[in-house]
């Protein structure tokens, strides 16, 4: 056996003797992911799973063992992956830390930044939240206003954020502040901040699913020190220059939210059929909506083609750099309309927003979420915008 | 394997678009459509494309070829529809070599060399009606001496007028729409009993129907088994449709390059019309669909070459994709043309034409949407 072929008995043998079976059972709403962080609650298996997956480094498996990763190659790191989803093991730990912030720490932090924040990240001991969109600057979100002032040993931080994902569960947040206010992007710092610190304030926003995964995030004279112990600073990368880090971490975070229309590797007819009923020859009996369903599998897996394609390219160093943007433009689209799909399959049942028979109006809800997919993170005009400027090199500002 | 081509396949790529763009540009397909070429490709390019190597990708290294796969024969392919180049390149050295390496050692010997050399032509003889229904072939073959007979009518058989050979899939048993008993043969194109009737197509391209009466065969024309010309049958469609998919990918490519250009150099009421966010917006979002298109292309192509048990629904899916992106492709480039683009004199209405052409060959996206569906059982 190859050494891949070595790792990947070992890694199912070793899946298989230590995922609690709860950890092995399709999740059934947002409220079985785990997020980890100070104030973290736990239901059966969730936290022996995250320790014992964390212990190995494999909460991220790709990222350096002394960060508190596995230091696995990237094959091995998709073995890993495979694996996992081959014996329906649930993800330890759902974590903007990881998705987000660990991403352009490596990229940009300092080995002390790095050797601070990685590990807690990695053990999901502190949850964190994206300080980004402002009231006002929407996609053009180098028009914050937030603003950070120099007072010696520390920043004061004044402003409103708004859109921040789970800012009322969050432990900590990094944020764009402004930071010279006669520069647009050269002006802006990223920084590193507790979200228990004085004048820190959050209120959560009702979303039309009628669920709350956004915040409103007031800073009122909040005092972030320069830096957390010797060589920690508040600061990645340079102040003034949190904009390329921005940049960055917006790449990481549009390909993740492209990543809905992948999702769904299962065909919407097979899995819908029986529900809907089938006429005599075995067809789902509503021809229009088997159509529907036919392209939108065909759709899905063209998209878990390119989004393979874009993963092998983005690793080689093949593909272009805005590349990212034409992902999370296509499958947001392609996420929305499958949730069309699914809620004309479901029909009126799935249309109780409070009953048990529907979890909650689990569906709905979800459906009615996706229409924030391709909002949230630059709206779809936004990732257009920059395909024609940047791939394209259409005239105009 | 990763999702990309290759140092070797990029090589191949870069080859072969230079000599489709030099060799077999755009105004040759125009040079041969204006003379009224009555095969509607050119021999002499045929046998450059020997010269090159392409005849010969999908024939095995022991019989003369390169014995490469699907990713390479794509690779010239897209380079075919980019150059809207007029040859018999994909029902020849894709499809019909596809269903020769099913068949037996002494029918390769008789037509490979051929191929090989730029000379032999095969035609495909599959569909019966207007519409790809390979499930629905009725054409009889009965057993006669030491062969049997042919009897029936094909057609959109792709320059099939001037094939050497024709691939003829018609029923030893069995009726139109069973699962068993078809079985494919190679059918010399000037035997007893064979009549051709060429017409050109909305794309210059020449194609027949073809007739057959009390058509006899040795057994020895057989590609693969009595009764069991679906296995064969489905390796050409494969690489038929696969290869098709590859075409329009090329089609869409260059349609959607030119329209680029046309949009940053065209101007109206004093500015670029590509500064016009109406229209960037839909550009931006055919590039999307072409990149998906790419990426199901090449991944039913890879799964094809891996053998993969998956490769039948991929293949469905890359032509369906691939004929999507590339309709909305020409459509937004005669339309973003404005009237030019309804001119004979631009070329993108060239491209929407081989689009349409390439759209029914091996089944259209309605087609093999409704296969997705089958293959998933619903």
């Amino acid at each position: 056996m190859s050494d891949l072929e070595t790792f990947r008995a070992e890694t199912a043998a070793w899946l298989e003797a230590n995922c609690p079976p709860e950890m092995r059972e399709p999740m059934t709403g947002e409220e079985d992911a785990v997020w980890g962080g100070r104030n973290a609650t736990f239901k059966p298996g969730q936290k022996e799973w995250l320790d014992i997956m964390a212990a190995k480094g494999w909460t991220v498996p790709d990222w350096p063992k002394e960060y508190g990763g596995g230091g696995l190659s990237r094959a091995e790191a998709k073995i890993l992956g495979q694996e996992m989803a081959r014996l329906k093991c649930r993800s330890p730990l759902s974590s903007f830390g990881i998705w987000m912030l660990g991403p352009a720490l490596l990229h940009f932090g300092t080995e002390a930044q790095k050797k601070h924040f990685l590990p807690p990240i990695a053990r999901g001991e502190i949850r964190w939240c994206q300080g980004y969109s402002e009231p006002g600057s929407g996609s053009d979100l180098a028009s914050l206003q937030t603003s950070a002032v120099d007072k010696g040993d520390h920043f004061l931080i004044n402003g409103q954020k708004i859109w921040t994902s789970y800012a009322d569960k969050a432990d900590w947040i990094f944020c764009l502040t402004r930071t010279d206010k006669n520069e647009k992007h050269k002006g802006i710092s990223f920084m590193l901040f507790d979200m228990t610190s004085e004048g820190v304030s959050t209120k959560p926003i009702v979303l039309i699913s009628g669920q709350s995964a956004f915040c409103e995030t007031f800073f009122d004279d909040v005092k972030v020190p320069k830096e957390y112990g010797e060589g920690v600073s508040s600061v990645v990368y340079e102040v003034n220059k949190g904009w390329d880090v921005a940049k960055y971490l917006l790449g990481h975070e549009r390909s993740m939210i492209s990543g809905g229309g992948s999702e769904g590797a299962t065909s919407l007819g097979a899995k819908f059929a029986d529900q809907v009923g089938r006429d005599e020859m075995g067809r789902l009996d509503d021809p229009m909506l088997r159509a529907q369903m036919a392209e939108m599998d065909i759709e899905v897996l063209a998209f878990r083609a390119m989004a393979e394609r874009f993963g092998d390219t983005f690793k080689a160093g093949l593909c272009h750099p805005a590349q990212p943007n034409m992902m999370k433009y296509a499958g947001t689209e392609i996420n929305k309309r499958r949730h069309e799909l699914i809620m004309s399959a479901g029909g009126s049942e799935v249309l109780e927003w409070e009953s048990d028979a529907t979890n909650g109006g689990m569906t709905a809800r979800s459906w009615l979420r996706t229409k924030a997919n391709s909002i949230e993170g630059g709206t779809s005009e936004v990732m257009l915008n920059v395909i024609s400027k940047q791939i394209l090199r259409l005239p105009g500002a | 394997m990763p999702l990309y081509l290759n140092d070797d396949q990029q090589m191949l790529h870069d080859s072969a678009a230079e000599f489709m763009k030099g060799e077999a540009p755009v105004a040759h397909l125009r040079e041969f459509r204006d003379k009224q070429c009555k095969d509607g490709f050119s021999h002499a390019l045929w046998k450059q494309f020997a010269e090159m190597g392409f005849t010969g990708i999908m024939i095995g290294e022991d019989e003369g070829g390169l014995g490469l796969g699907h990713i390479e024969a794509g690779v010239v392919l897209e380079e075919i529809g980019r150059n809207l180049t007029p040859s018999p390149f994909l029902t020849t050295a894709v499809a019909g070599v596809e269903a020769l390496n099913a068949g037996g050692k002494a029918l390769r010997d008789k037509y490979f060399p051929g191929i090989l050399a730029g000379e032999t032509v095969l035609g495909l003889a599959i569909d019966e009606g207007a519409k790809h229904r390979p499930d629905q072939i009725g054409m009889a073959a009965t057993r006669e001496g030491n062969g049997f007979k042919l009897d029936g009518k094909k057609q959109f058989v792709v320059q099939g007028g001037s094939a050497d050979m024709l691939i003829v899939a018609a029923r030893t048993s069995g009726a139109a729409g069973d699962d068993k008993g078809l079985t494919l043969f190679a059918v010399d194109a000037n035997a007893a009993g064979v009549s051709r009737d060429s017409a050109r197509l909305v794309d210059s391209a020449m194609a027949a129907h073809v007739q057959f009466d009390g058509v006899t065969v040795d057994a020895d024309a057989v590609i693969g088994e009595v009764d069991d010309g679906d296995t064969v049958l489905r390796r050409l469609l494969n690489a038929g449709r696969a290869g098709a998919a590859a075409e329009t990918l090329g089609v869409g490519a260059g349609s959607m390059d030119i329209t680029v250009d046309y949009i940053k150099g065209r101007s109206q009421f004093g500015e670029l019309i590509g500064s016009f966010q109406a229209l960037q917006h839909r550009i931006s979002h055919l590039y999307s669909e072409m990149e998906i298109a790419r990426a199901a292309v090449l991944k039913a192509q890879q799964m094809l070459d891996e053998g993969s048990s998956k490769a039948d629904l991929m293949v469905s899916v890359a032509k369906a994709k691939a004929g999507k992106a590339t309709s909305l492709s020409v459509k937004e480039g005669v339309q973003m043309h404005g009237g030019v683009g309804m001119t004979d004199e631009y070329d993108i209405g060239l491209y929407m034409k081989r689009d349409r052409a390439l759209q029914e060959f091996m089944g259209d996206v309605n087609y093999h949407t409704n296969l997705v569906a089958e293959m998933h059982g619903y």
